[in-house]
């Protein structure tokens, strides 16, 4: 569909000899705000990965914004912006520096760039810190400007995966009621993971739940509550996806960067 | 500022500048190595050739500086990788080749830095030019230098992800180019299997494409300048598909 700006079919994604996607097909239409959840090593973040051109497929076609993230990757990359799940600040710089270099990496129009970067920052609040190294910054100021810093550029859907962890209630507060006008302002669609049902409940309007590289179902949390005949979203969760608890071995990456964090 | 390569480029050397303590470590070695060879062998040697010990010692000090400096700008990619902001710039919509050489450029500037330090230090022990109109030459060679080892070592570090091994392992690999070269004593006397050794060393071309143009010490201008050439050549396409392959 014409509609839709992200568009995925039959994706598989093999790590060695392991699947860690297993033929997942959605789209996700123009202005919406999807969520994407599942327990851990479901292949969200895989998932995600692939969407935003970091890992690539094995099998199957990923579509954002009309563009194919092999074939027109540069395409791709400008149509987005991304908050990983752990911060990809640049701690020796300040927010600032960090904002300018990506507003010159994403072709932001010189005359544009200071402009933007202050404007963006007051709205996170963090005008007055802005020459401030980021090193110095808290979990949530840094998911901040990092927020900032995903919608410099103007892009046409933002990947969040897993936004909020970590975060004090004010801040996911204020992330939400930002991203929710952000979305009905602008029109930028939203895709994000979380573990946080509650969130997703009530934030998304469209929801996907994924479990060991499949879907199980799509659709509003309405509907998933009804398919399921759940009162609230997190039961149907636990009624899809089961109650055992999982394991998911972290790269030593990952391990590394929540010991700075 | 308009580019990947530039923003690359100006992050490395800003961060460097910032880091006094940096700095400050790089540069001691080859202080004490010259101060050990110059003042230690310096006196027993005889000058053969004509030239003084400092004459001929120098430029390879300068050879070493940059080769460690250089190839330790490696070292920024794995932090880069460990802390996050690889995958920001790997997002970005902009071509690998200018992610890979403005971060080699930007090492290169770096350590022209120290390789130019060292020069004037060495200046205080009575290192003379051959001529000052070689200057210009003198620091274009240094920088070439710089960036082939920049491009080496960013090159491996894709290959690591751990900040601990990549160190020891580039040691590993940057003691035998200095030792089996002429950096800092001729390798006439090594007996023959050395010396092919030697010969199949990048970095004894280097030292002796230094040589020539700060000493006037002959060597083979135009074979140093294409195995220079050639490798920045090789280790940039390398580096840039090793880049299209990192997958953070």
């Amino acid at each position: 569909m014409m509609n839709n700006v992200i568009e995925v079919e039959n994706l598989v994604k093999k790590f060695h000899d392991f699947e860690a996607v297993k033929g997942v097909s959605f789209s996700v239409g123009k202005g919406d705000i999807f969520a994407f959840l599942g327990p851990n090593g479901a292949g969200k973040s895989t998932s995600i990965k692939i969407m935003t051109t970091v890992l690539s497929p094995t099998e199957g076609k990923v579509k954002i914004n009309h563009f194919d993230v092999v074939r027109e990757e540069n395409n791709v990359r400008s149509s987005i912006g991304v908050i990983f799940q752990d911060s990809t600040l640049d701690e020796d710089l300040t927010a600032y520096e960090n904002l300018y270099y990506h507003s010159v990496l994403y072709k932001v129009p010189k005359e544009k760039r200071k402009k933007n970067i202050d404007e963006l920052l007051s709205y996170v609040g963090l005008l007055e810190r802005k020459n401030d190294f980021i090193r110095n910054f808290s979990g949530g100021m840094k998911r901040r400007v990092e927020i900032a810093r995903g919608l410099l550029h103007d892009p046409k859907v933002l990947f969040l995966d897993e936004p909020t962890i970590g975060l004090d209630v004010q801040t996911r507060a204020f992330l939400w009621d930002y991203l929710k006008k952000v979305n009905k302002e602008k029109g930028i669609t939203i895709f994000f993971t979380t573990h946080n049902m509650d969130e997703a409940e009530k934030i998304a309007n469209q929801v996907a739940i994924i479990d060991n590289g499949k879907i199980l179902m799509i659709g509003t949390p309405k509907e998933i509550k009804t398919n399921t005949n759940a009162k609230i979203l997190e039961e149907a969760f636990l009624k899809l996806t089961g109650y055992d608890i999982r394991v998911e071995n972290a790269d030593p990456n990952d391990k590394m960067r929540r010991f700075r964090r | 500022m308009n580019s990947a390569l530039v923003v690359m480029w100006h992050r490395q050397v800003k961060e460097y500048l910032r880091n006094k303590q940096r700095l400050f470590v790089s540069l001691v070695q080859p202080i004490l190595f010259l101060i050990a060879f110059g003042y230690g062998l310096g006196s027993s040697f005889s000058s053969s050739d004509g030239v003084g010990y400092i004459q001929y010692l120098l430029p390879g000090i300068i050879g070493m500086t940059l080769l460690m400096s250089s190839t330790m700008s490696g070292m920024s990619l794995i932090w880069d990788k460990k802390f996050g902001f690889l995958k920001e710039t790997l997002v970005a919509p902009v071509s690998r080749t200018q992610l890979l050489f403005g971060r080699c450029l930007g090492g290169a500037t770096t350590s022209l830095f120290q390789g130019i330090l060292i020069l004037f230090l060495g200046y205080f022990l009575g290192f003379r030019l051959n001529s000052w109109t070689m200057l210009p030459f003198v620091l274009v060679v240094m920088f070439v230098i710089s960036l082939l080892f920049s491009l080496l070592g960013t090159l491996l570090a894709t290959k690591f992800d751990d900040m601990h091994s990549f160190p020891s392992v580039m040691n590993l690999l940057m003691m035998p180019m200095m030792f089996l070269s002429s950096a800092f004593f001729s390798v006439e006397n090594y007996p023959v299997v050395l010396q092919w050794i030697v010969k199949l060393n990048p970095f004894d071309y280097c030292v002796q494409l230094l040589r020539y143009t700060m000493s006037g010490i002959e060597a083979n201008f135009f074979l140093d300048i294409f195995v220079i050439g050639f490798l920045i050549f090789l280790f940039g396409l390398l580096g840039t598909l090793a880049f299209k392959r990192i997958q953070a």
